[in-house]
């Protein structure tokens, strides 16, 4: 993964928290939104800029779901697993993603073209099993068709 | 193993009986009088009603995460936890009832569903707080389907392993790593089910860990245990080619014998040498010995810096590992004032292959070198810079903890305690009051002085004792005047204790001032080494209290109580060294430092 500097405007955000009690997540909202994911070693740097241990960082980027950890790929695909979805094989669907892309739940590829990734309901039961592909709804999903939806956002993309 | 809950960790004003404001309230129908303040947990036990509890420690403030010091309340349904819930007037509370121990067996089930059931291979088997918990209750089937996470060991440090699968989140670690010795190597990632302990985002090798082992002391399960490196000794002596030597840290002989039922503070020393012998070594050395020669250079070195401004001021003790690590890792511009002299167990060792290998007329590349030590640390310390392999080969081949030797002592079926006492080895035997003391918190301090004292004068000074470095307060000061000028002296013991002292070393320094101090010791562990990550199980402040009166009583008991006047250490120098920070001390005795990075990724 290529080294991300930290920018100036990030830099600045983060002196403004530094010293401020229960700012930390404030300062991380702010390089989760820049980036997509905290980086390592933005993380490294904000430790030492705001005077705080890098495991307390861990502790809140861990602890939040809305913090990753992992850069998102450039292409996100989100399957629903919800209750309707599930009953229409969204677990297969599900499973053919996984084994297509070679990821566990949450994985990014190595060359960062896909994030994959299990949500819960997207709203829009009568569609299911539905997959969200850069958050466009595919619907009526089928196990089988799972790799030429993916190799059409590759050629997309 | 003591009950790291035991009732002397009662709160002083309840063993003092109460100056403050109390409050009444009765407990199991007994009317009682407590401080204002007082927790539930600790008013039960001065009734002397055991609260089982997993994650409260004597040395940790309450977290209430274990969930099983749950009590009644009368006139409210819940089940407030007694670790964090202080007494209030008129309270009536029940800490036992049928009702009470069901709830209790359920919290236990609970944790083991989550928790492996393979004790038989797990690091604390027989030692485990958990399982303890567990044979109380008559935990006979599991209720619950297992749903323990296979998470893998990670023993990168090579001093500790992590086994983060039988943690059950009590917090003791993180605490302990945190707040007490200011490290953050360890925090808990994730949430719920998920909760791990780990470092952030690395192994910890790779992480700030300074390897001290608290953790390991505290963890009331196997989720953290020493690096076990007792099957290399075992090699050691098995092989007929190699001459095995071992040596034991001055305050392994005051704790090991809680391994073995006795009371904290039971001095084993002579008990000790007879065992190692029996194990197969084939000599038996004390690293007290090289306490004595620590502080010949040590002493020596100050003398150059406060009599003769040949370095920076204060000068600050490098014996302990852990200290060292930290120093480097997060107190760099520290270096200059650092004694450059080994800990005394890598001096043991590089005299094993030099001086006592020449004088036996043994090659040294045959010798494998062992020491019993308190520390986790030290593991690391025998590899961490060049200079640990002065003789020509490493000096100190592996550095095992007093637990791993108490192991190794009930492996091979020695009726250990029934031994008659020996003598060790002369050669790099023989020991001082000075050389004994360096076990406990203001000791090293206190040998320093003594042979300080005497060289600057060039009298037989005869002070000893310098009491106002002893005992258990976190930072100790004092001033102590030597051939009519002040020396002023810290000790600091509890990594989180060091920042205090130092920063007072920075503000003087910044403003131009005085140093307030000229002579400074560290110990990473509370209590010093008697409190070592690597001892027998249960520590609190009682206990190291008891240990650290073994180690006094050693000194003065001992005729030579002063490190200089060792007759074996005066004949080390005549024969060998020729005298302290000689080329050749330097050579073998003394070592460098490095500014290192906290985490290496």
């Amino acid at each position: 993964m290529a080294d991300v500097i930290m920018v100036p405007d990030i830099s600045r955000t983060v002196q403004k928290w530094r010293k401020k009690r229960g700012s930390l997540i404030m300062a991380l909202h702010e390089v989760q939104n820049r980036y997509g994911y905290v980086p390592r070693n933005v993380s490294l740097q904000l430790a030492q800029l705001m005077d705080v241990p890098l495991a307390r960082i861990y502790e809140v980027v861990t602890f939040y779901n809305y913090f990753n950890l992992e850069p998102p790929g450039r292409n996100n695909v989100a399957v629903c697993l919800g209750t309707a979805c599930y009953l229409k094989g969204a677990p297969e669907v599900f499973d053919a993603h996984k084994k297509a892309l070679g990821l566990e739940d949450g994985g990014t590829t190595g060359d960062g073209e896909f994030h994959l990734q299990s949500v819960r309901c997207v709203g829009c039961c009568g569609l299911a099993p539905v997959v969200v592909m850069n958050g466009q709804t595919v619907s009526k999903v089928r196990p089988e068709g799972v790799r030429d939806l993916i190799a059409r956002c590759r050629k997309e993309a | 193993m003591t009950n790291p809950n035991g009732y002397e960790s009662l709160p002083n004003a309840i063993i003092n009986g109460a100056s403050g404001p109390t409050v009444s309230c009765r407990i199991n129908g007994s009317e009682v009088e407590l401080p204002d303040g007082t927790t539930i947990l600790d008013a039960a036990r001065l009734l002397r009603l055991e609260i089982p509890t997993l994650c409260k420690h004597a040395d940790l403030d309450p977290t209430a995460a274990c969930g099983l010091c749950i009590v009644k309340v009368e006139g409210t349904h819940k089940m407030p936890r007694a670790c964090c819930t202080p007494v209030e007037e008129g309270m009536e509370i029940t800490t036992h009832n049928a009702e009470i121990m069901d709830v209790r067996r359920t919290v236990v089930e609970l944790i083991l569903s989550k928790h492996p059931t393979d004790c038989l291979t797990c690091g604390r088997n027989q030692n485990c707080e958990l399982q303890t918990v567990a044979s109380d209750f008559g935990i006979r089937q599991a209720v619950m389907p297992n749903i323990a996470h296979d998470l893998d060991r990670d023993s990168s440090s090579q001093a500790l392993t992590l086994d983060p699968a039988r943690c059950i989140t009590c917090g003791r670690c993180v605490h302990i790593c945190q707040d007490i010795q200011n490290v953050h190597a360890l925090c808990f990632l994730d949430r719920g089910y998920g909760t791990r302990i780990a470092p952030a985002g690395v192994s910890l090798g790779e992480s700030p860990c300074v390897r001290c082992g608290q953790c390991s002391a505290h963890c009331p399960t196997g989720a953290i245990f020493e690096f076990d490196e007792t099957r290399d000794v075992w090699e050691y002596l098995m092989t007929p080619e190699y001459h095995a030597v071992v040596q034991i840290a001055p305050s392994v002989r005051v704790a090991i014998g809680e391994a073995f039922g006795l009371a904290p503070g039971t001095n084993l020393t002579g008990k000790l040498y007879a065992v190692l012998r029996r194990l197969g070594f084939d000599a038996v050395f004390d690293t007290n010995f090289g306490a004595d020669v620590t502080i010949l250079e040590e002493a020596s070195e100050f003398i150059q810096r406060f009599l003769h401004g040949r370095g920076e001021l204060p000068l600050i003790t490098s014996c302990c590992p852990s200290w060292v690590d930290f120093m480097e890792k997060f107190h760099g511009d520290m270096i200059d004032h650092f004694s450059t002299c080994k800990s005394p167990h890598e001096i043991v060792g590089v005299l094993t292959k030099t001086y006592y290998a020449d004088k036996m007329g043994i090659d040294p590349s045959r010798i494998r070198c062992v020491s019993v030590m308190p520390c986790t640390a030290k593991k690391w310390e025998i590899k961490r810079h060049e200079s640990m392999s002065a003789s020509g080969f490493q000096d100190v081949d592996v550095s095992i903890t007093t637990r791993e030797l108490a192991r190794m002592i009930k492996q091979a079926g020695i009726s250990f305690l029934d031994l008659e006492e020996e003598e060790c080895d002369p050669v790099l035997g023989d020991y001082t009051g000075a050389g004994t003391i360096f076990g406990v918190t203001g000791g090293v301090m206190e040998a320093a002085l003594r042979t300080a004292a005497d060289l600057i004068t060039g009298e037989t000074m005869e002070q000893l004792e310098y009491n106002t470095v002893r005992g258990l307060d976190g930072v100790k000061e004092a001033g102590v005047e030597i051939a009519g000028r002040q020396v002023r002296v810290a000790v600091a013991h509890g990594l989180g204790h060091v920042e205090t002292v130092l920063n007072r070393i920075r503000e003087a320094r910044e403003a131009g001032d005085e140093p307030p101090y000229h002579f400074v010791e560290v110990m990473a562990c509370p209590g010093g080494c008697v409190g070592g990550g690597g001892q027998p199980y249960g520590v609190t402040n009682e206990v190291r209290m008891a240990r650290a009166r073994g180690l006094y009583s050693d000194d003065a008991r001992r005729t030579v109580r002063k490190s200089h006047e060792n007759p074996h250490v005066q004949m080390l120098y005549k024969d060998f060294l020729k005298e302290p920070l000689s080329a050749k001390a330097h050579q073998l005795l003394h070592t460098r430092y490095q500014a290192r990075l906290t985490y290496t990724r």
